[in-house]
């Protein structure tokens, strides 16, 4: 691929912000970005930033109080264990799925390959009374589970399992295109160099899969964080239990407790941002990996 | 100029394959691990979604799908859909324009403020409206003087609904468009086309299969939507109930043969929206392929 090199030219390190390089002949740009900044802000940031502001206004030790309250502490790190769980067996199968897909031909594989992207389309509430109905003891998979003593309907790991559902695409969906667009010469240069199929996979195929495994991985995480719908139905919302963060900005909005609420949306607010950071810095990685 | 694979290695590559180097056991294992996978988490919840629907029969399915509380969540939610989308495929289209068709500075920091909206639970995007918009705030308060209401009203789960689903078309046409640079728009305007000329007569037919397919992401995504539109509706039935909320309610009152048979309204709507998905790719990718 030869492409202009996208490091700003001296033309451009001199231009304000916004502005454009007045060597262009296209027109619209006036239009198109005025229109672009004005409804970026109206949509987004004007709102993200009442969040911000509003926070502000709340008393220093309410604020404190409210976020460090043990209720609010134990629905953070329940968001945060059961999404780093689900990640977790979402690195393990969606890099299973991509990798059958992309590798192998089966009957069905078409078929598979659309369905990937159910959770995308499917709205989070439908998958959220799905599971509930699936995992309670007279459910399909529940009945069957209860025979061991497992009970995941009203525990963490029922909302594990939806929070898999949620992110598995975005693992598939990051690994598939570079496991697609891998040589065959570079495995097949390891084997005739002695390499067995185990090695190759572990020192050539891995090593070049996993920034895309990792990006993938960040998404479904930071998805998971947030995740609302699907997971209210399974989890059974017990105080310090199965009560996850976005439950409780949910339920001190049903108390009319607006500070409250803010106090606690403005620090997931804060973790979901810096889960975009640490995905920004693992993508220049990625891109530097490919060059 | 050479932006892909070369095709005729990849259909090498294909017809060969790489597979019949993996052992057939290795195969067989993988292929079961990720049907045993999928049969869990894709295959069972569609069926029990049918089958929880049509537990009582199929008279009750179809009086669950027809009664008035479920028609005024349908019209809702489509009424909700009809206007979002619109208008975020107009925004869309000029972020993408102006994102990928000129220079300037602070071109990267714009397209990941763009993103914001994926970053933010559903919970907190509906928040951010009551706080903004609730009869507490100024802004608030004084539209309510006006007689206007916005939150625990439609207009509210509007609102909600445009920020949730906000990127998604801009983020389609965004690597599309730039992938097929300027220099199409820049011979158009040489030739003395105008700036409206431009833009319908050579980008539009370049990004249409993108656009469309950003659009129904979107579509899927407002009807689909539950948190966000969940904070701001106040639950009204018949007046702010949208689909996924009604499923929800009924769920609630474990009337659940009612609660499945609407829910399956939406997994039909998914369905559409992946089998729509798949065909338009194809369409992208022949574009793509005769272009080069």
């Amino acid at each position: 691929m030869f492409r202009a090199s996208p490091l700003p030219d001296k033309q451009t390190r001199t231009m304000l912000p916004f502005k454009r390089n007045r060597r262009q002949i296209l027109p619209g740009f006036g239009l198109s970005m005025g229109y672009t900044v004005f409804y970026l802000s109206a949509i987004v940031i004007v709102p993200l930033a009442t969040l911000v502001a509003g926070s502000f206004r709340i008393a220093p030790d309410l604020f404190v109080n409210t976020v460090t309250s043990p209720r609010v502490l134990a629905s953070y790190r329940l968001s945060l264990s059961t999404a780093l769980i689900a990640a977790m067996f979402n690195a393990f199968f969606g890099f299973l799925t991509a990798w059958t897909l992309v590798r192998y031909r089966f009957p069905g594989r078409k078929v598979l390959d659309a369905l990937v992207d159910l959770p995308f389309a499917l709205p989070t509430a439908v998958a959220g009374i799905c599971f509930a109905t699936l995992y309670s003891p007279v459910g399909w998979v529940g009945q069957f589970l209860g025979r061991f003593d497992i009970q995941l309907i009203n525990a963490p790991s029922g909302i594990v399992i939806a929070l898999i559902f949620i992110g598995f695409p975005f693992v598939v969906r990051t690994v598939q295109p570079v496991l697609a667009e891998l040589e065959p010469e570079i495995e097949e240069a390891a084997h005739s160099l002695g390499a067995s199929r185990w090695q190759a996979f572990r020192r050539i195929l891995l090593p070049h899969i996993f920034p895309a495994l990792l990006t993938g991985v960040t998404l479904s995480f930071a998805r998971a964080i947030g995740e609302y719908g699907s997971v209210i139905f399974i989890a059974g919302n017990l105080p310090f239990r199965t009560e996850i963060a976005p439950l409780m900005i949910m339920s001190k909005l049903d108390q009319f407790d607006y500070d409250g609420a803010a106090a606690v949306a403005l620090v997931l607010l804060l973790i979901s941002f810096s889960m975009l950071l640490v995905l920004n810095s693992v993508q220049r990685w990625q891109e530097k990996a490919y060059r | 100029m050479q932006t892909g694979p070369n095709p005729d290695k990849t259909a090498l590559r294909h017809r060969t394959g790489t597979s019949h180097q993996d052992p057939l056991a290795v195969r067989v294992i993988l292929i079961f691990l990720t049907l045993l996978f999928f049969g869990g988490f894709v295959f069972l919840p569609l069926a029990l979604v049918f089958a929880e629907g049509f537990r009582k029969g199929a008279a009750v399915y179809i009086e669950s799908i027809r009664e008035p509380y479920a028609i005024a969540a349908l019209e809702l939610t489509l009424t909700t859909a009809a206007i979002v989308v619109p208008l975020n495929a107009v925004f869309g289209v000029a972020a993408a324009w102006a994102v990928s068709k000129f220079t300037f500075r602070g071109k990267t920091f714009l397209v990941s403020l763009l993103d914001l909206p994926f970053a933010v639970s559903p919970v907190i995007a509906g928040l951010i409206f009551v706080l903004l918009l609730g009869s507490r705030t100024t802004l608030g308060s004084w539209l309510g003087e006006h007689g206007i209401k916005l939150i625990f009203s439609t207009p509210g789960i509007v609102i909600a609904t445009l920020f949730v689903t906000f990127p998604f078309v801009a983020r389609e046409l965004i690597p599309l468009m730039e992938s097929q640079g300027r220099e199409e728009e820049e011979a158009a305007v040489t030739l003395g086309a105008k700036g409206w000329q431009v833009f319908s007569i050579v980008t539009l037919p370049n990004i249409r299969w993108g656009l469309l397919y950003g659009m129904i992401l979107c579509m899927a995504r407002s009807i689909g939507e539950f948190g966000a539109v969940s904070v701001v509706s106040g639950h009204i039935r018949g007046m702010t109930n949208t689909i996924p909320l009604h499923v929800e309610i009924l769920y609630s009152e474990y009337n659940y043969a009612a609660s499945f048979a609407v829910a399956s309204i939406l997994v039909f709507l998914a369905l559409a929206t992946i089998v729509v998905r798949s065909i338009m790719e194809n369409a992208l990718h022949n574009q793509q392929q005769t272009q080069f």
